[in-house]
């Protein structure tokens, strides 16, 4: 438990990704099984602790702690998991207690009931120092907030065994904690793991914004365009188990399995007479053959029950722009056109109307490509311009790569006066707004060192909906993690924060703000709950649009 | 009450009418008595300064040599007369010549901690208790959730993460008078013998240290526009320079903080911190407690920090406790940033 503890204490003040890649690889090299897959697992967020709630957590320090002084300790602090362990009292320990493994830790608290819970946990928190206690309470509220997502584990997996990152993510969904098999493997002590997932998902391509600059430089031949779709990005997934059994998975671009969500679709893509595909596509939502922007989209999102009335009243589809896989076998390494075509003859065959093609844009130069992005209605996208933000482009002879490689796709947003932001801080507003926090400082991502950090670029406080206003609320109340008189620090970085998307009318320099300008009328378009921190703007995006 | 007999607040700060001085005043007096050289608490301009001799030196070196009009030494230990006030200093064990002052007035006994610790430091006499009826006493972590770790295993971090990241510059961040001259001690008593490079604001004190029979091994001066040679090696500066240092991306320097406000995450998060270090030249809650218990006070008074938690604790034990409200302390070396001021700052803004 010690070294999990130091690990996550390390990481959570390291800024660089490629320094937290390190310090992962080297808690792999120096950590024996189970306990370093209990790792892996509680990174990647496959481990959950149903009975250990907060109030658990306040009961057992109420039982030892003054109520006062925690109450002048955690207004202070800001954090309870950091609260408690901080002033948890010291006992004495044992030997024993203090080199307790994770695997022991995690297996005792998964198999206790919830009348065992209380005492459990309570005996461990005693044998932990100070760092292991944290790590222990981040560890089964199951909210780090330590800017290490999954990608980045996996990513470390991946350097730890000399194997190319996707390798891992593709075996992922056939694993489970605590990975033996996987280090078993990357050791060089077994074969590779059996993916029996007859339905896993695929590390989606991800594209560049495009930069006006390069496009002289760019053979407008060499790409497709398509339109760039105002959805979300998803992967159906689907395939049979040995009995013969259908299974279909639709999973977020970041490999978030959100089939519950969308019963409809998976129904659809179930009665597919196919064995086994994988799709690469938009989910949108079509009423009457028309495709809605995505304000009529966000109404299925975040919802924990699907009632029947929203599937019929938001039905949804899947705009289909790419086949990874198809009858068992993989066409990642096929060139786009060939790819394109084995989807076109796919969907053509499709029996499913919840599922079509994006169709390619035609353009014959740079100048009628530019057209179509400002006027996506007279280019051929007719009634369905509203679900438009813009142009994809894709290398005709490129492979389907994992991840973001550089110089294969790109998108061309239509509106250039919007930026995404993460929420940074939050503060209530006034009059009838008084209790609810309404006012938003936003940011971008700018270098600092080697590392990404945010920088605040402004802050706003309308353009959203009272309904919208009271999620945001409720959001920042979830996710505060720092108090400054009136003003909340909202949990933002890499892997945690709120991605807003900001319109504004153009950007002036300043001298006032730490970024060196600032946005004019800003106000928030729509809150891209969907969307991770760390694919928001970056600095470069607003002081381009100085220039201009 | 024992403390409003002797002791008035004026706006200039503490003063003891009986024997016409100010401690640690905020503002230009004739007679003041200083408990350390920190600069919210020893200020230039007095007519006449009563210090250790040690703080009187460090005055010199921080205001120049003409920062009072005359001063007067008084060794620990030793008694001097005050109109009808007794006073005496104390080692404090916060820094090199700080001091507690006792006063001594109609039989009864004030101790004005200043700023103290309990933890050893091998740069500075140890804190002793001095029993009294009224102990004033800082409270900077005068909350439950500040118990500081070991120091030595808070060095012990900085050498780990030499080994991890052996090819970059580890810029620590520590305050110009006391935490770095102890810092530098820390490190040679873990054994790393390699060359430390010091930042120009830290020289003259760290000489000063030196003179006084500490070994820091070999120090250098550090030259800015050379940091990206320094990958490996350690880089002591004060907080204000952590920054604008850091900044120096080529070098792919790791920022390291040595201070008691590293306790808690968020504060270290704000700064960019990405190595904490919790070494503090104050008390913990722990050692706050124990202090005002070893004083055998029945009357306390607290001062800068966070009061309340240690006022209610005092009063939940029966003792006379309240807050005193001096302004102007917490604010030491508000151009580089010390320990004091991140807490203040960061409860002020964003």
């Amino acid at each position: 438990m010690n070294r999990f503890a130091a690990l996550l204490d390390k990481l959570s003040f390291e800024p660089s990704r490629n320094a937290k890649v390190r310090l992962l690889v080297d808690y792999f090299k120096s950590t024996p099984d189970p306990d370093r897959g209990f790792a892996l697992a509680a990174l990647t967020g496959a481990l959950s602790f149903r009975h250990a709630k907060p109030k658990l957590i306040k009961t057992l320090i109420a039982e030892r702690v003054d109520p006062y002084l925690f109450d002048l300790s955690y207004d202070y602090v800001g954090d309870l998991s950091e609260t408690v362990a901080l002033l948890w009292p010291r006992v004495e320990r044992s030997a024993e207690q203090e080199s307790i493994s994770l695997a022991t830790v995690v297996q005792s608290l998964m198999g206790a009931s919830s009348v065992e819970q209380p005492h459990l946990l309570a005996g461990l928190l005693d044998g932990l120092d100070e760092t292991g206690r944290w790590a222990l309470l981040k560890l089964i509220t199951g909210a780090m907030r330590i800017g290490v997502s999954a990608r980045v584990a996996k990513q470390a997996v991946a350097e730890f065994g000399d194997r190319p990152a996707h390798e891992i993510e593709d075996l992922w969904h056939a694993l489970s904690p605590p990975y033996l098999e996987l280090f078993a493997w990357l050791e060089g002590r077994a074969g590779k793991p059996e993916t029996d997932n007859p339905a896993p998902f695929r590390s989606a391509m991800l594209a560049h914004a495009l930069d006006e600059a390069d496009c002289e430089r760019m053979p407008l031949e060499d790409f497709r365009a398509e339109w760039k779709w105002d959805g979300i990005r998803v992967q159906a997934s689907v395939g049979q188990t040995p009995e013969g059994r259908k299974i279909v998975n639709l999973f977020s671009r970041t490999g978030e399995d959100i089939s519950s969500a969308f019963p409809d679709i998976v129904e659809a893509l179930a009665q597919e007479p196919l064995a086994s595909f994988a799709i690469d596509g938009e989910l949108l939502i079509l009423r009457d053959g028309r495709t809605q922007p995505f304000g009529v989209l966000q109404q299925r999102l975040n919802r924990k029950l699907v009632s029947a009335k929203l599937l019929t009243d938001y039905p949804a589809h899947i705009r289909a722009y790419d086949i990874l896989a198809l009858d068992g076998e993989d066409l990642r390494p096929l060139p786009f056109d060939e790819r394109r075509r084995v989807l076109e003859s796919f969907i053509a065959a499709a029996k499913t109307a919840r599922l079509d093609l994006s169709p390619l844009v035609k353009a014959a130069n740079w100048n009628e490509l530019a057209a179509a992005r400002r006027d996506p209605a007279a280019a051929g996208a007719g009634i369905d311009a509203d679900a438009i933000e813009g142009i994809m482009l894709k290398r005709a002879d490129s492979a389907y790569l994992p991840g973001r490689p550089k110089g294969f796709w790109f998108k061309w947003k239509r509106d250039p006066a919007t930026v995404d932001a993460v929420l940074m801080y939050a503060q209530r507003g006034h009059g009838k707004r008084s209790s609810l926090y309404s006012d938003y400082t936003f940011g971008v991502w700018r270098n600092r060192g080697d590392a990404e950090a945010l920088v605040p670029v402004g802050k706003a406080y309308f353009g959203f909906t009272d309904a919208e206003l009271r999620e945001l609320d409720l959001y920042v109340r979830n996710h505060t993690v720092d108090r400054f008189g009136p003003v909340r620090e909202i949990a933002h970085g890499k892997n945690a924060g709120l991605v807003l998307e900001i319109a504004f009318e153009g950007v002036n320099r300043s001298t006032r703000h730490k970024s060196g300008l600032a946005m004019r009328f800003p106000r928030i378009s729509r809150i891209r709950w969907d969307k991770p921190a760390h694919e928001a703007d970056r600095i470069e995006t607003l002081e381009a649009m100085l220039k201009t | 009450m024992v403390a409003a007999e002797c002791l008035t607040l004026t706006a200039a700060g503490l003063y003891c009418s009986a024997g016409d001085f100010y401690i640690d005043p905020l503002r230009p007096v004739p007679h003041a008595l200083i408990t350390h050289g920190h600069s919210d608490h020893a200020r230039p301009g007095h007519s006449k300064v009563l210090a250790t001799p040690e703080t009187l030196a460090i005055m010199a070196i921080r205001c120049g040599p003409a920062f009072a009009k005359s001063t007067q030494a008084l060794a620990y230990g030793e008694t001097l007369k005050l109109g009808d006030a007794e006073v005496s200093f104390h080692p404090a064990g916060h820094i090199l010549g700080s001091a507690q002052i006792l006063i001594s007035l109609n039989g009864k006994r004030i101790v004005v901690s200043g700023d103290y610790k309990r933890q050893a430091d091998p740069t500075c006499s140890p804190f002793e208790p001095v029993r009294c009826d009224c102990f004033i006493t800082e409270a900077t972590f005068g909350l439950p959730v500040f118990r500081h770790p070991d120091p030595s295993a808070e060095t012990g971090k900085l050498l780990a993460s030499l080994q991890i990241f052996p090819e970059r510059c580890h810029i620590v961040g520590a305050y110009a008078l006391g935490k770095a001259q102890r810092l530098l001690a820390l490190i040679r008593s873990a054994g790393y013998d390699r060359p430390i490079f010091l930042h120009n604001s830290l020289a003259e004190l760290t000489r000063y240290y030196a003179g006084t029979g500490l070994a820091f091994g070999e120090l250098r001066p550090l030259i800015a526009t050379e940091l990206p040679k320094l990958g490996g090696e350690i880089v002591l500066c004060p907080p204000m320079a952590l920054e604008s240092l850091a900044l120096r991306g080529d070098a792919e320097p790791r920022k390291v903080f040595a201070s008691g406000w590293m306790r808690v995450r968020a504060r270290a998060r704000q700064r960019g911190i990405e190595l904490p270090l919790v070494i503090s030249d104050h008390a913990d809650w722990d050692d706050l407690c124990r202090s005002i218990i070893d004083s055998g006070c029945h009357e306390l008074l607290v001062t800068h920090g966070e009061s309340d938690a240690l006022v209610y604790w005092a009063q939940q034990r029966g003792m006379a406790a309240s807050p005193l409200h001096l302004m102007g302390y917490g604010q030491e070396d508000i151009e580089g940033q010390g320990e004091e001021r991140i807490g203040t700052a960061a409860e002020g803004s964003p």
